[in-house]
This record gives C-alpha cells, structure tokens and sequence, in this order.
C-alpha cells in the first residue's frame, strides 16, 4: 500500500465510520460485529437466565409473582437469544468470517456485499423479537412464552396477539441471513483456497464450518416452510397444524425437529473445529487422525438428519418408528467418541502448555463428555418416557451447549483475540474468568440431573417443595457463572486497553495455521499474493 | 506407550467401580412414594413392572455412562501430567495408529449394543398393552384435566390444583396435600388391575404423566394417546403438566389415587349417583385406614 486514497486510511480501510460499519463488505469487519453483537446479545439472554434463576432459588413465587407469564416469556427468549444472536453469531459470524478466509488463504468472503446483508439482517431480527416483548402473546400477556419451539396450538390459536407474529417474522429473518451466510461460506471454502490448500489439508475449524454450514443450507429451508405455514393458520386461515381443519399440530413438530436437531449440531460443529485448532497448537502436535476428525464431523453432519423425531417420544409415534430413532440417535455416540478420542490422542505425546485457550479447551472436552453421555441415556425412548421435559434435558443440552459450546466460544476467543486485535489477553482476568464459570456452571447445571431424574418438569415457575434443595444449589451457581460473565467483561477492557502489540504468532511453533503468519491484527486488506501451500505442509 | 494406557485404562476402571459402589448404596429408611423427596439423586420409587423397568434400565445405562466418563477424566488427566511442556520437551510426530482408531470405533458399537438391547425390550413392554380392566380419558385443558370413565357410566369430573385453603382443610383432617401437588378431585383406581389412560387435550398440548407409574405421554388436540400401567401399591401418586401450556403450566398436577377394589366400587356408586362429597369422603376414610394400617405393620 503506497499512498492513501481519499476517503481511506493508509491500510485501505474507509475512514468515514458509515462507509466502514454500515456498508462494510470487509471479513474481519463483519466478523468484528459479529462478535461485538454476539457478546450483546449474550449479556441479554444471560441476564434473562438468572433472573430465572432468581425465581427458582426457593419454592412459591418471587420475582414473576404478578405476572407468571413473564417468566414463560423469559425462558422463550433465553433458548432463542441464545441460539440464534449468541451462540450462531459468534461461532459461524464471528470466528468463521475472521478465520475461514485466513486459514484457506483467501483475500475476504467470496460474495462480501452479501455477507454485509448477512449480518445487518441479524440486528433486524433482534428488534423484532424484542418488539414482541411488548404486544400481546398467549395467556392474556405481553410476549411470547411458548418456548423456543413454538410449538402449535399454543403458538397459534393460544396466541391471539401479535406477539408470535413478530417472533415468526424474526426467525424468519434470522434464517434468511443463516442461509445467505451459509452459501458465502461453502462457496468461499469450495472456489477460494490458496493454491495447494487441497480440501483434505483444511484446518479442521475450516471443516467444522463447512459441515455446519452445509446443515444450515439444507435445515433452514424447512424451518422457514414450518413457520410461514404457522403464520398463514395463524391470520390467514389455513389448518395445517390444527386438527379441526384436517391438519395435524404433531407435524409442526416434525417439521421443527428435521430444522432444530441439526441446528443443536450448527451449534456444537464449528466448536469442535476451534477445540481442534487449540488442541493442537497448545500440545504441538498435528491434529491426530485428522481425516477420521473431518470424516467424523461429517458423519455426524449427516445423522444429525436423520434423528430428529427423538424429541418426541411422547408424541404418540408407534413404537416401531421410536425404535427406528432411539437405534439412530444412538449411531451418533460413535462419530462423537472419535472426536473426543483423538482430541486426547492429539495431546498423547505432545508438549502441553497450560495457556488459558488451551485450559478453556480441557474444560470444553470434559463437560462436552458428560453432556454427551446424558445424551445416550436420552437416546434411549424408554428411559426417556421418564426424563422427557424434565430437569435432565434441560441439565443434558445445556452441558453441551451452555458449557460445550460456550466453552469452545471461549477458548476461540482467547485463543484469537490476539490476532483479531493484536493485544494479549489478560491471563489473571482470563483465569478468573474460566475458573468461575467451570466450578459455577457445574453447581449450576449437574444438580439439575437429580431434580429431572425426581420428575421436576421443565419450563415451571414454581416447583413442588420435593426440588427445592437442588434447586437452590442450581441458582447458586447461577450468581457464580454470572461472575465469571463479569471477569469476562473486565478481561475484554484491559485488554483492548493495552498498548503493547504482539508478533504474528504468539503461539510458538505448535500454531500452523496460516493465520500466525499475518501480522497481529492483519492487514486490512491481506493476501494481496496468494500464499502457496506445499504439498509437504502439513494441515 | 502402550504400558502407559494400560495404566490409565486400569485407573479408570478401578474409579469407575468407586463410582458405582455409590450409586447402589442403599436409599433412605422410610421410602416416599409418588412424589419426590427434597435432596433426592435418582428416580422415583417405582410402583409398575414399567416404573422399575426403567429404574433397571436407569441404573444400567448409568454404569456405563459414568464409567466412561471417568475414563476419560482419567485420560485427560493422564495426558496433562506426563506430556506437560515441562516433562515432555520435544512433542512426537505420531497423528495415526490404525489399531487405536479401529478401537475407540468398535469398543463403542459394542457398548451401544449391550445398551440397545435391553433398551428395546422395555420400549417394548411400554407398548404392550395388556387388556384393560378400566379405561379412563384424561383430557387437558388451560389449565386442569378432566376425567372421563366411559365404562362406569361415564361420569365424568375436573381435576384443579388444590390453593393454600384447600390445602390446609385437608391437612387439618390428617391427610397428605402437598403443595402444587395435590388436586380437588384425583383420579381413583383400584390396585393390581390393569388401567389405560387415553390422552387427549381441549386447547393446546399438555402432558399427563405419572412418574412413580413409568407413563408420559402428550395431550394433543384432535390425537388420543395412551398409557397404560398396573399399580401394585395403595397410595397417592402425583405427576406434573409436562409440556409448555401457558401461564398456569406449573399448576395442573395430575394425582392417582390406588385404593382397593371396594373402595374403588364404593367411590364408583357415588360418583355415579353425582354425589361428589360423599365420593372424597370415601376416598378420605380409605387414606385415613391406609394410615393405621401401615402404623399396625410398622409396629408389628
């Protein structure tokens, strides 16, 4: 970069903020609000979880005594918020801008404008779900409170209001941006990869976002049929989902489930690709098995299809089609064992250090384990004729999500936050951080195993006085994790308020992707040559 | 390396067992049925061949799945000691052993179908059905059930969560109504014989559950579902609405009352003769005899 031209910095970066933020069409840009709107969003749904939490420390009613509705209200838009405006965001709009082209050596996004509409529908779809907070839903109150399902018929003849209508409208949304950033994604990684970056010489975190992005591009579509046939029985008439027109409520939940069980494994792929990437710089090691890592996210990609209905083993579904699922589910413990094998495998042998991206990743692949067992338990219909809507699962997804993916989220986080600003993360803010939210999430969510196995429904604002002990134990570790969220926010302060800049790769030798070798942060505009990747690198 | 893993696998294994010694420890002296005790780890005491076989199966499932967890723990923790940067200086190159992958493939096929099998056969027995002695229709609505018995000359009766004031009538007269638990009306079976429940719902989707009973299963509008159990103990066995319904969700319990075959005729004769007072009262007495005897047993 010789001279600036007007209007830009000497990087090649607009100086006007309009033109910078609000046009961007810049990867790391947009990857940058991705995240920024993420942690917003995060601190929003967070703070919804423990005020829920608040409620449920003792048996009767607290907080939500005037107005039970809204706790309903809040538990919809804790599951919401945080899938679709934290968790997706961060890992898919966040990590995966900022890295994808980096790691496969491509200049941006192979559709950048698109990936401008990308994001800026996010925002969108954020106001009008928090617009729906403030119309009438179902049970006479403001909101929705339906749950993230939305399921029928509450969600449509129990919802006079507009509510569900804004809530519809902003997954619709939601979606609409998933899939225009789904085809950025597999046409970048398909059309854009430095020469020599073969498809099987991809990092993994590559990988990862590939499979999910896949899912994405396939579960959506289905999703947004469900909802716009919601809509049209909701104000134009139709019975799709009710059955004094014909229609079947129980088809929604099919239609739902073909979307939302890969969407569970949208959430969790592209963290098993940074669990992958943080393994092995920190035990500088090639990844071990790294075709049976890529094969097996695929594999799980594909299964992911065909499980859905184990959700819904209470529905009625006969017996044989229960056995069909519970047989399937079941299939996915192998791929997922395989990960988790060669994440310990990767470490076997190598020359660990205990940095703090690294110690967020031994954290991640512990809890993901116990997440992942309880998942073979639910697997199974008989058992889960006891567990089904209890405690358990709500114990069981938020063990892979809430400390699987949130584990991975932040493991990505200080693992790259070097690169994305150049400034080293604060490791006494950092430590803090992870050892607060892994004792807090613990208390948090193991006690609530005991309370499902008890029976304890869940989505209840009051409990019979038979949970209140682990109830109470549960909210404590609530006011802990939300600690934890505090040091986070405090670490993120101290470190974009450093002044010292660190090099290219602050890693060591056991970083190899192709983002350590740009400066820290890199350059505006970067790979103005295409590096060439020899056939003897490795991946 | 491979003395290493044996090692590691050994050490998993011995904590593994640690970890089941625990959960087989007996339960507390006097057992609760029907409702869950404050502090409590596992399941519900079970009172169907359905109820236990999900305890059995439970209690299977969880051997394992903390056995492997525990060894991976023991894995990882393994792996931080002895190949930390400060005792492992040069890392190896080693990223295949086809060994190794075909094992951790295979050892957990195996281990799914040891889990399957057993898993199919209670699946199985839940779907049995096996012919009814009594068939009762249990409808949800926001937010109550209503009770249907079609072959008692169809009577029919709702069943709303008994307040504080309820509460507190029925405890001043020596009997159990706990909180968000007990309802005005309970369903009213007699013991040892077999009982379908066919499920359906009024508004929106509920869900009628009995844990102690091992059945759950959803209220959908314009669907009927079924359950079916055959309890083998008197008593009072709660359950709780198990799928989002509105506002009032947490406060459409579901209680079965299992009495004798004659207190349940008698409670028939009332019910049919549309005299609900005289049917509770009768339902009260047989709780108030149910209560001595078992202080008779307990003193024998």
């Amino acid at each position: 970069m010789a001279t600036a031209q007007a209007g830009y910095n000497e990087n090649g970066a607009p100086t006007s903020f309009v033109t910078r933020w609000l046009y961007s069409t810049n990867h790391k840009d947009i990857g940058t609000m991705y995240l920024i709107f993420a942690i917003m969003a995060g601190l929003f749904g967070g703070a919804l979880s423990v005020m829920m939490r608040m409620e449920l420390a003792q048996p009767g009613l607290q907080y939500f005594a005037d107005n039970p509705h809204l706790f309903n209200v809040f538990v919809t838009s804790h599951g919401i918020i945080m899938i679709f405006f934290m968790v997706m965001p961060a890992m898919i709009g966040g990590f995966g801008n900022w890295f994808v082209p980096l790691m496969i050596g491509a200049p941006d996004m192979a559709f950048p404008r698109m990936n401008n509409i990308s994001f800026w529908l996010l925002p969108v779809a954020f106001a009008l779900l928090l617009l729906s907070l403030f119309v009438e839903g179902d049970s006479g109150g403001m909101g929705v409170g339906g749950g993230w399902t939305l399921y029928p018929p509450l969600a449509t003849t129990g919802s006079p209001g507009p509510a569900m209508d804004f809530a519809i409208l902003s997954m619709h949304i939601a979606g609409a941006s998933s899939i225009l950033g789904a085809i950025n994604f597999i046409t970048t990684i398909f059309n854009m990869r430095a020469p020599g970056m073969t498809i099987h010489k991809m990092p993994l975190f590559v990988w990862s976002i590939l499979v999910t992005t896949f899912l994405l591009l396939l579960s959506l579509p289905v999703f947004a049929g469900a909802i716009t046939m919601m809509l049209t029985d909701r104000n134009f008439g139709t019975t799709f989902f009710s059955a004094s027109g014909g229609g079947d409520p129980i088809l929604y939940q099919h239609l739902f489930w073909f979307f939302a069980h890969p969407e569970v494994y949208i959430l969790i792929l592209p963290g098993f690709g940074i669990i992958s990437q943080v393994v092995s710089t920190f035990s500088r090691k090639p990844v071990f098995g790294y075709l049976g890592m890529a094969y097996a996210m695929v594999a799980i990609g594909v299964v992911g299809f065909i499980v859905w209905a184990h959700h819904m083993y209470t529905s009625g579904m006969s017996v044989e089609t229960q056995a069909y699922f519970v047989f399937a589910t079941m299939v996915i413990a192998v791929p997922t064992g395989v990960k988790v094998f060669s994440w310990i495998a990767t470490m076997w042998g190598g020359s660990i250090s205990f940095r703090l991206p690294m110690i967020w990743a031994l954290g991640f692949i512990f809890l993901f384990t116990v997440g992942g067992v309880t998942g073979v338990m639910l697997a199974n219909a008989g058992v889960d004729r006891a567990l089904h809507d209890t405690y358990y699962v709500v114990a069981h997804f938020h063990y892979v999500l809430s400390l699987g993916a949130v584990f991975s989220i932040f493991a990505g986080w200080y693992y790259w936050i070097p690169k994305i600003t150049g400034k080293m993360y604060s490791d006494f803010w950092g430590k803090l951080h992870f050892w607060l939210t892994f004792i807090g999430a613990n208390i948090l969510f193991f006690p609530q195993h005991f309370l499902g196995a008890a029976g304890m429904p869940r989505r209840y604002v009051d409990y019979p006085d038979g949970f209140a002990f682990w109830n109470q134990v549960s909210s404590i570790g609530s006011y802990i994790t939300a600690l934890g969220t505090v040091c986070f926010i405090i670490g993120v302060y101290v470190t974009l308020s450093r002044r010292e800049r660190v090099g290219n790769n602050p890693w060591g030798e056991g970083a190899t992707t192709l983002e350590w070798t740009l400066t820290s942060p890199p350059p505006y505009h970067c790979y103005e040559t295409l590096p060439k990747i020899k056939a003897t690198d490795h991946h | 390396m491979g003395k290493r893993l044996l090692g590691a696998i050994t050490s998993a294994g011995l904590a593994g067992l640690a970890a089941l010694a625990l959960f087989a420890m007996p339960a507390g002296a006097e057992e609760v049925f029907g409702r869950a005790v404050d502090g409590q780890l596992g399941l519900q005491p079970g009172v169907t061949e359905v109820s236990r076989g999900i305890q059995e199966f439970y209690d299977l499932v969880n051997y394992i799945i903390i056995a492997v967890t525990i060894f991976v723990l023991v894995l990882l923790l393994y792996v931080m000691v002895a190949f930390k940067e400060s005792s492992n200086k040069t890392p190896s190159r080693t990223t295949h052993n086809t060994m190794l992958e075909v094992a951790w493939t295979v050892i957990p096929i195996i281990i799914l179908v040891v889990i399957a099998v057993p898993s199919f056969k209670l699946l199985n027995l839940q779907y049995s059905y096996p012919k009814a002695d009594l068939t009762i229709k249990a409808t949800g609505y926001q937010w109550y059930w209503s009770h249907a018995y079609p072959d008692q000359g169809g009577f029919a009766f709702d069943s709303y969560m008994l307040d504080d004031d309820g509460r507190k009538e029925r405890i001043e007269k020596g009997l159990e109504a706990p909180r968000n638990l007990a309802v005005d009306n309970d369903v009213v079976v007699p013991v040892n014989k077999v009982v379908h429940v066919l499920v359906t719902a009024n508004d929106v989707l509920h869900n009628w559950t009995v844990p102690a009973f091992g059945t759950k299963t959803d209220a959908v509008p314009g669907r009927l579902t079924a359950v079916w159990f055959k309890a083998e103990r008197e008593g009072v066995y709660y359950g709780q609405c198990s799928e989002l319904c509105g506002v009032n969700h947490a406060f459409m319990p579901i209680a079965v009352r299992v009495v004798k075959q004659e207190t349940f005729d008698a409670w028939v004769e009332a019910r049919k003769a549309d005299d609900e007072d005289k049917a509770n009262e009768i339902l009260q007495q047989a709780e108030l005899d149910l209560q001595t005897r078992k202080v008779a047993t307990a003193a024998q």
